[in-house]
């Protein structure tokens, strides 16, 4: 009985494991090798195996800059969306019809992803909603508002809104408010019981959302691509760039890499603070299982 | 005390709410309003028209996009929940050797960002030989729809009372018919709304799509790229439009579709 159930098991993992191992694993383990090879002549890679794409890569300072700039534009994109979401889920959480305002944070995105970056574009360009209201007011020139970093981390901070959005709700909705109180009673004034007690208990929100938003930002390419100009590129376009334009493929491998790391990096840490919620889940499932061994 | 005074006016969380929902409409209220705009250039209303939608159905390219996307987005989709089923019912209940491995390569790409996914996926494309078009696309978004799907069916598997399964097996069933007479009825729901979600992500998908297209097969937020990227007509703001409401129907009526059968 035992056997046919780990045979079960087996045949149902099967086509997952395959299709995945091919067209998801695979992949990556050739971006490893094509980063360790001599970029060829009319693309492609050829032998030997060398370290020469890293080389070049950590001793470039352009590298290094728009490696620091996709690291700042991120940073500040997930601070703002922090400033603006902890607010926002707060009245959310707190307010009766939570449902509707749930459903208004989700609905523009239910919009395709480039129907919205193109929104901005129409706000922001050089005859936009935003420079055409200011020739009304009388303004000679219009305002450079687009192909800027800041472009970029407008668009970037309006597509994740709700990554920080949501876990803060569920948070706060969670949390026991008479916590609040409690602190009230013994003293303390309001912003002070909600910095001091309401804050800590809804660490594990923030930490959600603040990963749900930066590692997506990290990656962006279609924003700094089309709100970015050269000034707003981004690792991810400098990637693309490595590929289809220069078609040095072990240079764009070993960029691919380095955002392999960072992000591995950030879904580490995900996970083990996610840990101590799903060992619950976990040992619910485990006494199943357990108890059809029996 | 009340409940009322401990949570406060909400004086600063109203106002930070209220412009936050500002931001959000913002730049679709503007698309839509310049979508009946008859001004070629520029934003200022110079007269009501409806040319730009018929422009647009004009448009055989867009067409030809739109029935691409909708022929890589159902069988992709269709796939994708295919396996994630089996690969849901997997890792939740059976105890098997390649476990462990399975639930990585399941986790993984939910976490890893977009860009990195097209450009193995291209790579890979390239190294093996396989020519890109509509095949490379379908492969690569039912990839990436495989672990969305798992993580949905998983979640409906969570409240499934394990003990009828166990009762069909006293009762003499075999795993097949457990897995087809008990288990997919059951999971149903989970089972369709993970369809739909890998409907929904296979339709907006852009980053991925790009990298792994070929000539001649351009879905519709391809064209959509090189429409806003290269030459920016009024039209897009009429295909914008029709989109938005398009889904929105869509989610309605499949909230309303989900409600009917759940």
């Amino acid at each position: 009985m035992k056997s046919k159930r780990d045979l079960a098991g087996f045949l149902l993992s099967m086509p997952g494991v395959l299709w995945l191992t091919v067209f998801f694993l695979i992949p990556y383990l050739i971006i490893i090798l094509y980063s360790f090879l001599t970029s060829g002549i009319y693309g492609g890679v050829e032998l030997p195996f060398t370290f020469e794409a890293y080389t070049r890569m950590l001793g470039n300072v352009g590298y290094w800059q728009i490696l620091w700039k996709t690291v700042w534009i991120s940073m500040i994109s997930t601070v703002i969306c922090l400033g603006i979401g902890l607010p926002t889920a707060y009245f959310i959480a707190t307010s009766k019809k939570s449902n509707v305002f749930l459903t208004l944070v989700i609905v523009p995105f239910w919009t395709n992803f480039l129907v919205r970056i193109f929104g901005w574009m129409v706000i922001l360009g050089r005859n936009g909603v935003i420079n055409s209201f200011l020739q009304l007011l009388g303004l000679a020139e219009p305002l450079a508002l687009m192909y800027t970093p800041g472009a970029v981390i407008l668009v970037i901070v309006y597509m994740y809104l709700p990554y920080m959005i949501l876990p803060l709700y569920s948070a706060i909705e969670k949390f026991d408010f008479r916590l609040v109180e409690a602190a009230m009673d013994l003293g303390a004034t309001r912003t002070e019981a909600i910095l001091k007690v309401l804050l800590p208990s809804i660490k594990g929100g923030i930490i959600a959302g603040i990963i749900l938003v930066f590692i997506p930002a990290l990656g962006s390419y279609a924003i700094p691509d089309l709100v970015g100009g050269t000034n707003g590129a981004m690792l991810g376009n400098l990637i693309a760039r490595q590929l289809t334009v220069a078609r040095n493929w072990p240079s764009s491998s070993a960029i691919s890499m380095i955002f392999l790391l960072i992000s591995t990096l950030g879904l580490l840490f995900y996970m083990r603070i996610n840990k101590v919620q799903s060992k619950r889940r976990l040992t619910i499932r485990e006494s199943y299982m357990r108890e059809e061994e029996i | 005390m009340e409940t009322k005074k401990v949570i406060g006016k909400r004086r600063f969380s109203l106002t930070v709410t209220t412009l936050t929902f500002a931001f959000l409409y913002l730049p679709i209220v503007a698309l839509v309003v310049l979508s009946f705009n008859s001004a070629r250039q520029g934003v200022a209303w110079t007269g009501f028209t409806l040319k730009w939608y018929s422009e647009l159905f004009r448009q055989a390219d867009i067409w030809k996009a739109f029935l691409n996307t909708v022929i890589i987005a159902l069988t992709s989709s269709l796939a994708a929940t295919v396996i994630g089923t089996f690969t849901a019912v997997a890792l939740y209940w059976y105890k098997s050797k390649l476990k462990g491995y399975l639930a990585v390569l399941v986790y993984t790409p939910l976490m890893i960002p977009d860009i990195l996914m097209g450009v193995s996926m291209l790579i890979f494309f390239v190294a093996v030989g396989i020519p890109l078009g509509l095949i490379t696309i379908f492969i690569a978004h039912v990839t990436f729809c495989v672990s969305y799907v798992t993580v949905t069916v998983m979640t409906r598997l969570e409240d499934f009372d394990y003990s009828i399964v166990e009762a069909a097996r006293d009762l003499g069933a075999k795993s097949h018919q457990v897995f087809r007479k008990v288990i997919v009825p059951v999971i149903m729901p989970g089972i369709m709304a993970g369809f739909l979600l890998g409907l929904t992500l296979s339709i907006d998908d852009f980053v991925i799509t790009f990298f792994v297209a070929g000539p001649g097969s351009t879905t519709l937020p391809l064209k959509i790229y090189s429409m806003i990227k290269f030459g920016v007509s009024p039209m897009i703001n009429s295909l914008s439009t029709l989109l938005l409401v398009g889904t929105l129907f869509i989610s309605f009526f499949g909230s309303k579709f989900r409600k009917l059968i759940f």
